[in-house]
């Protein structure tokens, strides 16, 4: 049994099979067809529809949190206990009864639909459900932070970064976005409209203990549709459940945010059978800092650990604003990332080069083992069945250590890498300028796994750090790597690129202040006529 | 209007539409005026609030029938291939399978090819494309029918296919014939002049990505015939093919289309296959059926924009002037004619894009390939021929060392030197094109003067060579390039339109057109026109789904004629009944003693104001008016028509003037590149576009940045990709990348040309406006271009195809440092 808000109903569900995507679910048994589907894939964000989960601040009083989520590649097992907001139900607080027809008396719009109405923003209006419900998460997020000043473009494009739209060249939206917040309902409530919230008494009823034990045994029984007999899936609440489930359904697929598996079923047609969906276990769920590392569980979402990173490792925390969408990364765990072993995943090079270490778990017992060892070939690793990735352990950078990721695609937001290169330095100040006492790497999309470049570490170690010497040094690359050719990129441009990054890395290392990257400039950088381009200092 | 918050209801442009209303004489005349919503004003989409709210209705939303079929089909594992065996008793006993057809089942024609034959609505034997379909599977869900696809089993006889556009034009492989464009003598001109180059490039196509993907839902009718809802931008079109292929009349087969989630031409031709393989199924089975394309497999099927191979031979004087140019292009037709004919026309009328080419030969190829069926495409192979005639601009600047906008400026039409004269001594007008139109509105000149100076575009050239000398490997660039675009369907018979309008006796006005709404802004342009006829407040009409039945015979909505075409069209009709209620108040409002002149019965103000002889004015609410016109028994309803005037194009001698206006626009596009990884981000863009008088300046503004962003999408980011055997890898949006919200420029200009009505009699003398912007994305490639030659002080243009993806990019960066290496050996030596 599933339990969940939708548009301020609690519906309970027994029978959807354990694959069902939530847009199939509310399109075809909800009668909620303002949610589209533009590519089923979670690239378009047509879909996107707002997860909300309920947190409990010191008060102890509980807020509802919603974000958005890319309904095409959510699974309804992972929906226990959430409450779900669609475009059906934005307009209004009036309900949106499940089976009865109730015309809504007085629709009033959220700002983020009249700022779309008022700037144009809509043109072919099917992005458009999925642009709103971005832009209602933008908005929430402001009103939860009490902050009233307009969302700035940064946080505007990373809304909606993983919205496509083919008509309007999204300026209207941008606009749209920059002045929602001028818009507010008569209630006064500060000025800005929250987005309702699930009413107590049936909150309450969703707090009520569940008989976990039971619920974890009998799983989830769904009669499936017409293609299998049966399909089940579990939502356990604790690792001891996640152990007995592995132990009893070896077979049974781990989803935390689905974002990667769901494709299986929307792209390849195929079926999950048995599903365990673990985001709603607490204890992988923890981002700990120790003195020497930081400890990531496998079933923090990226936007979790956003903050974190930011702090830690500048260079990783950029990296995610061009790591899938704002809605993969709501729902996307880095343990996800990893256990798929994708050798165009973009943590795992950069964890590689950091040195992270992982812990797999079981009924059996736990065991760490550095990240290098554990991909094995192209998406096989070292975890056994019944295992599963429980944590990231992230050697801290020393103060005289660096991080740097690049990040090679077509497109700047939500694309998947040609190349992904991370490189951790060591580094001694002499008389001469800087020295490569140590360094480690990691590269993506050159080999069938996420790998580091030996060789080339061995060719950088004591070299001073100049473009010429990493020039020089980037050539033993071709002995590192022989890149595939495919869709996104030769196998010639891969190496080429790749050894051009090298020398970059030297540039960078020497010209600290300058700016070298087209993605990490603004407009107002670009218009100082004393843009610190580092000329003649490499 | 349900609004709420206290917020104006107009949107910040309006002092720009109040500007424009000054300039039309009508307003002027009548200060009074209030009525809201007439042509010039910034309304909204007319579906805006159903929009945001998700209550506006597509295909895949309505509700589905309980014993609805859903339909996946089954196509060739190869891209040229003979079917030895076909084997699908797997499928048929897949649990929920309902039916499964194959090219036997169709109980009429086969061929659906549009234009020309060579389309099968299912494979008879010969498969020439990946994909191409064979069989269809009807089963109680999607899901069961793509699983039960999978399950066949077929056998072929593979054959060598043909992949590029180079080997079919080595081969002659062609599915139309070449056809030639000429004036003057070319050869000699090239042979003569001071300076001569060649170059060429690949463009590559382009897929739609409308978000919302090719879908119909049908169902029979009592009378043997189907209903049909399929996303199209070409009704009539569904209805006929569909008609043919069940062997029915056409009267029996109704298509109705409320609005497409976007369509940019893929369902002008493309949306037809689905509509008649759901139809015969739907025939067969006696159910209704719905056909819904997965993304993956909209992409591998339908047609996209034409690859071309373009090359180009232009001799020049110093200054930089085209004497004679050698001009082909080559389109990548895929497997059928479709309406590749048209298109690569428009490549050859659009290879000289805005300049003078004088003594010239234009040739244009259509080769077939064994890839889908490339199709209509915003732009219509005008693009690919534009880019060319940019590309040799951009060359014979780096030849000379000039800048490329002293060079395109030099070439445009109507720019007259005194020493450039004719074969009988005259000076050259220089305004008449390779095809024998002349260019009669010399727009451009001052277009780009005015725009020059608004993006300051010297100054920034001067700060950015200076930035370029102080950055080691992060380049800028800088192009103005404008766009000249011919208006009108090649095909002369399409340009015609009908409409319906009724009033009803609330004085309520419905509106239907043969025009399709696919996010345009066409249903509230034309209700603009209606409201504007008859000067009551937009919000009186109601305009309905595209139906078949209401407006017959209809053509695409395409070619950007949307509004020009129907909005004339509704026009009429709305004068057709304007005449019987004037005549009706003369007669009714006059005494004895009273007379009333028709011309002094007028429409103003949501009145109708009639003007007697002795000057005595009778006000009368347009409602009352209908409804007393209603009881005089005077007809409120009335079709109207349009068919533009002027046009003619002779395909024997290659001459006429196939188009009724030109559309006109420049950009200015300032891009950053990384010369280590060929990264590329664009930052400001400045674009002056002219839409004549616009009728609606945000719909029109919408359109310019969205055509822009989409043509800049062409050129950089996406990237249609095949392999070796024909097969498309690029299939889905993780490998297809359109541009994403952050690759809008940080600074973003867009302004309508002022004071410039179309100098045609087209509806309130406005312009086209779908395709021309599109044709601007090209600032953003030649500016990368641009960037690149830096490396060279901006004396090599290096090739560079399209788009300029990073790996693309490096590989002019890695070109120029050659050049530049082997410049300065050549010295040493």
């Amino acid at each position: 049994m599933i339990r969940f808000c939708l548009n301020g109903n609690w519906v309970e569900e027994s029978t959807v099979s354990s694959d069902m995507t939530l847009l199939r679910y509310l399109r075809t048994q909800q009668a909620l067809p303002g949610t589209k589907e533009g590519c089923g894939s979670g690239d378009c964000g047509a879909c996107s529809v707002l997860l909300g989960e309920r947190s409990i601040d010191d008060k102890g009083e509980g807020t509802w949190q919603y974000q958005a989520i890319n309904g095409c590649i959510t699974f309804v097992t992972q929906l226990d206990g959430k409450s779900l907001i669609t475009v059906d139900a934005l307009a209004t607080k009036a309900r949106l009864k499940k089976g009865v027809a109730k015309e809504v008396i007085a629709q009033q719009l959220h700002p983020a639909q009249q700022a779309m109405v008022d700037y144009h923003g809509s043109q072919c209006g099917f992005c458009t459900p999925g642009i709103v419900m971005s832009l209602a998460a933008l908005h929430e997020h402001q009103r939860i932070h009490k902050n009233s000043e307009p969302a700035d473009h940064h946080q505007i494009i990373d809304a909606l970064s993983g919205n496509l739209c083919r008509c309007t060249g999204y300026r209207p939206i941008i606009e749209a976005a920059e002045n929602m917040n001028k818009y507010h309902n008569n209630s006064g409530d500060a000025g800005q409209v929250a987005i309702w919230q699930p009413e107590p008494e049936i909150e309450t009823k969703s707090e009520a203990p569940l008989d976990v034990a039971a619920e974890t045994t009998a799983g989830l029984f769904h009669p499936a549709s017409h293609t299998d007999s049966v399909s089940q899936s579990w939502s356990p609440k604790s690792e001891d459940e996640l152990k007995a489930l592995l132990t009893q359904y070896p077979e049974a697929r781990m989803v935390a945010g689905a974002t990667d598996i769901a494709l299986e079923v929307t792209q390849m047609n195929r079926r999950l059978p048995q599903l365990i969906a673990i985001n709603d276990i607490v204890s992988l769920k923890t981002i700990t800092v120790e003195d020497d590392a930081i400890l990531i569980g496998a079933g923090v979402t990226y936007s979790q650990m956003e903050a974190t990173l930011n702090e830690h490792f500048p260079e990783f925390g950029q990296l995610l604003h061009r790591f899938a969408s704002r809605q993969v990364r709501n729902n996307g765990t880095m343990g996800g990332n990893v256990a798929n072993a994708s050798p165009i995943g973009d943590t795992p090079p950069v964890l590689l080069a950091l040195g992270a270490c992982i812990e797999l778990a079981s009924a059996q017992g736990n065991r760490w083992m550095p990240l290098s060892e554990f991909f094995l070939d192209y998406k096989k690793t070292e975890q056994k069945q019944g295992e599963y990735l429980r944590m990231i352990r992230i050697p801290r950078l020393q103060d005289n250590q660096k991080l740097k990721v690049y990040k090679i695609s077509k497109r700047l937001e939500d694309d998947i890498s040609a190349v992904l290169a991370a490189f951790k330095f060591t580094l001694v100040e002499s008389s001469n300028g800087q020295t490569v006492s140590a360094v480690t790497t990691g590269f993506g999309g050159m080999a069938g796994i996420p790998k580091a470049a030996s060789k080339l570490e061995k060719a950088l170690l004591n070299k001073p750090v100049s473009m010429a010497a990493f020039a020089e040094a980037a050539q033993v690359l071709e002995q590192d790597f022989s890149p595939m050719t495919d869709v996104r990129a030769t196998s010639e441009y891969r190496m080429q690129v790749a050894q051009n990054l090298i020398q970059k890395c030297a540039f960078e290392l020497s010209n600290p202040n300058s700016i070298t990257r087209i993605e990490s400039l603004n407009n107002s950088e670009l218009s100082l006529n004393e843009v610190n381009v580092g000329g003649g200092h490499a | 209007m349900r609004k709420l918050i206290d917020l104006p209801t107009q949107t910040p442009e309006n002092s720009l539409a109040e500007n424009e209303q000054k300039s039309r004489p009508a307003k002027v005349k009548n200060p009074l005026n209030t009525s809201k919503g007439q042509t010039g004003q910034n309304m909204q989409h007319e579906s805006a609030e159903k929009h945001v709210t998700g209550k506006a209705v597509y295909v895949d939303d309505m509700p589905e029938y309980p014993n609805q079929l859903h339909i996946a089909v089954g196509g060739s594992a190869h891209a040229h291939a003979k079917i030895k065996s076909i084997d699908l008793t797997s499928v048929r006993e897949t649990l929920g399978v309902v039916d499964v057809i194959t090219v036997e089942d169709v109980p009429g024609h086969v061929d659906i090819g549009p234009v020309f034959s060579g389309d099968p609505v299912l494979v008879e034997k010969l498969c020439e494309y990946i994909g191409q379909p064979i069989f269809a599977v009807a089963a109680e869900t999607m899901e069961i029918a793509k699983a039960a696809v999978a399950k066949a089993y077929i056998e072929y006889d593979i054959l060598e296919p043909t992949l590029s556009v180079e080997k079919a034009l080595k081969d002659q492989f062609f599915v139309r014939p070449t056809h030639q464009h000429k004036r003057g003598d070319s050869a000699q001109a090239l042979a003569d002049a001071p300076n001569r180059i060649q170059g060429e490039m690949q463009v590559n196509g382009q897929e739609h990505f409308y978000l919302e993907g090719q879908v119909c839902s049908v169902l029979p009718t009592e009378d043997g015939g189907m209903k049909v809802y399929s996303s199209t931008q070409h009704p009539t079109e569904v209805q006929k093919l569909v008609a043919e292929v069940l062997d029915v009349s056409i009267n029996k087969v109704q298509v109705e289309i409320r609005r497409m989630g976007g369509g940019f031409g893929g369902k002008e031709t493309q949306a037809a296959p689905l509509a008649c393989i759901a139809a015969i199924v739907a025939n067969k089975t006696g159910r209704p059926v719905k056909y819904r394309m997965s993304r993956h497999d909209d992409m591998v099927m339908t047609g996209k924009r034409h690859p071309f191979f373009n090359t180009y031979d232009v001799g020049f004087d110093e200054q930089g002037i085209m004497m004679g140019s050698d001009i082909m292009v080559a389109g990548n037709c895929g497997n059928s004619p479709d309406l590749s004919d048209a298109i690569v026309d428009r490549a050859m009328f659009h290879s000289d894009n805005a300049y003078y080419l004088n003594n010239s030969t234009v040739t244009g190829h259509r080769c077939k390939t064994h890839t889908t069926s490339n199709t209509a495409y915003r732009g219509f192979g005008g693009p690919q021929g534009v880019i060319l005639a940019e590309l040799m601009m951009d060359d014979i600047a780096r030849h000379l060392g000039e800048d490329p906008l002293t060079i395109r400026k030099r070439n445009l039409y109507g720019i007259k030197y005194d020493h450039i004269r004719t074969a009988d001594g005259q000076v050259d007008e220089r305004n008449q094109t390779h095809y024998g139109q002349t260019v009669e509105q010399k727009v451009l000149p001052e277009l780009i003067a005015e725009l020059e100076k608004t993006s300051d575009y010297w100054q920034r050239r001067a700060e950015i060579k200076e930035f370029n000398a102080n950055s080691p490997f992060l380049k800028k660039g800088l192009a103005l390039t404008p766009v000249k675009f011919g208006i009108s369907f090649t095909v002369q018979f399409l340009n015609q339109a009908g409409a319906l309008v009724h009033v009803y006796t609330d004085g309520s006005i419905h509106l239907n057109h043969g025009g399709t709404e696919m996010g345009q802004g066409l249903f509230v342009k034309v209700a603009q026109v209606v409201a504007e006829e008859f000067q009551v407040d937009l919000d009186t009409i109601q305009v309905s789904a595209t139906n078949t039945e209401k407006v017959p015979n209809t053509s695409p909505t395409a070619a950007s004629s949307g509004t020009d075409l129907n909005g004339m069209a509704a026009r009429d009709a709305c004068l057709r009944i304007k005449a019987g209620m004037v005549k009706f108040a003369v007669e009714h409002y006059a005494t004895d003693n009273d007379v009333i002149q028709e011309e002094n019965v007028r429409f103003e103000n949501n009145n109708v104001v009639i003007e007697k002889d002795s000057g005595e004015e009778v006000v009368v609410p347009f409602a009352d008016f209908v409804q007393q016109a209603y009881m005089g028994r005077v007809p409120l309803s009335s079709t109207g028509f349009y068919k533009t005037p002027k046009i003619h194009y002779d395909r024997n001698t290659g001459k006429g003037r196939p188009f009724y206006y030109y559309a006109h626009g420049a950009a200015v596009s300032e891009v950053l590149v990384d010369t280590l990884t060929g990264e590329s981000r664009l930052v400001r863009t400045d674009i002056l576009h002219d839409v004549g008088r616009s009728l609606n300046p945000a719909i029109d503004k919408g359109q310019i940045e969205g055509a822009f962003i989409q043509g800049m999408g062409w050129l950089t980011t996406e990237e249609l990709k095949w392999n070796d055997e024909g097969r498309l890898m690029s299939n889905g949006p993780a490998t297809y990348k359109i541009p994403a919200v952050g690759d809008t420029p940080f600074e973003f200009n867009v302004s309508l040309l002022k004071d410039r009505p179309n100098g045609e009699e087209t509806i309130y003398r406005s312009k086209a406006v779908g395709e021309p912007p599109f044709m601007l994305g090209i600032s953003v490639w030649s500016a990368i271009r641009d960037a690149v030659a830096s490396l060279a002080d901006y004396h090599y243009g290096a090739p560079m195809d399209a788009p300029a993806t990073p790996e693309c990019v490096l590989r002019s960066v890695q070109d120029t440092k050659n050049f530049i290496r082997n410049t300065a050996q050549a010295q040493k030596v």
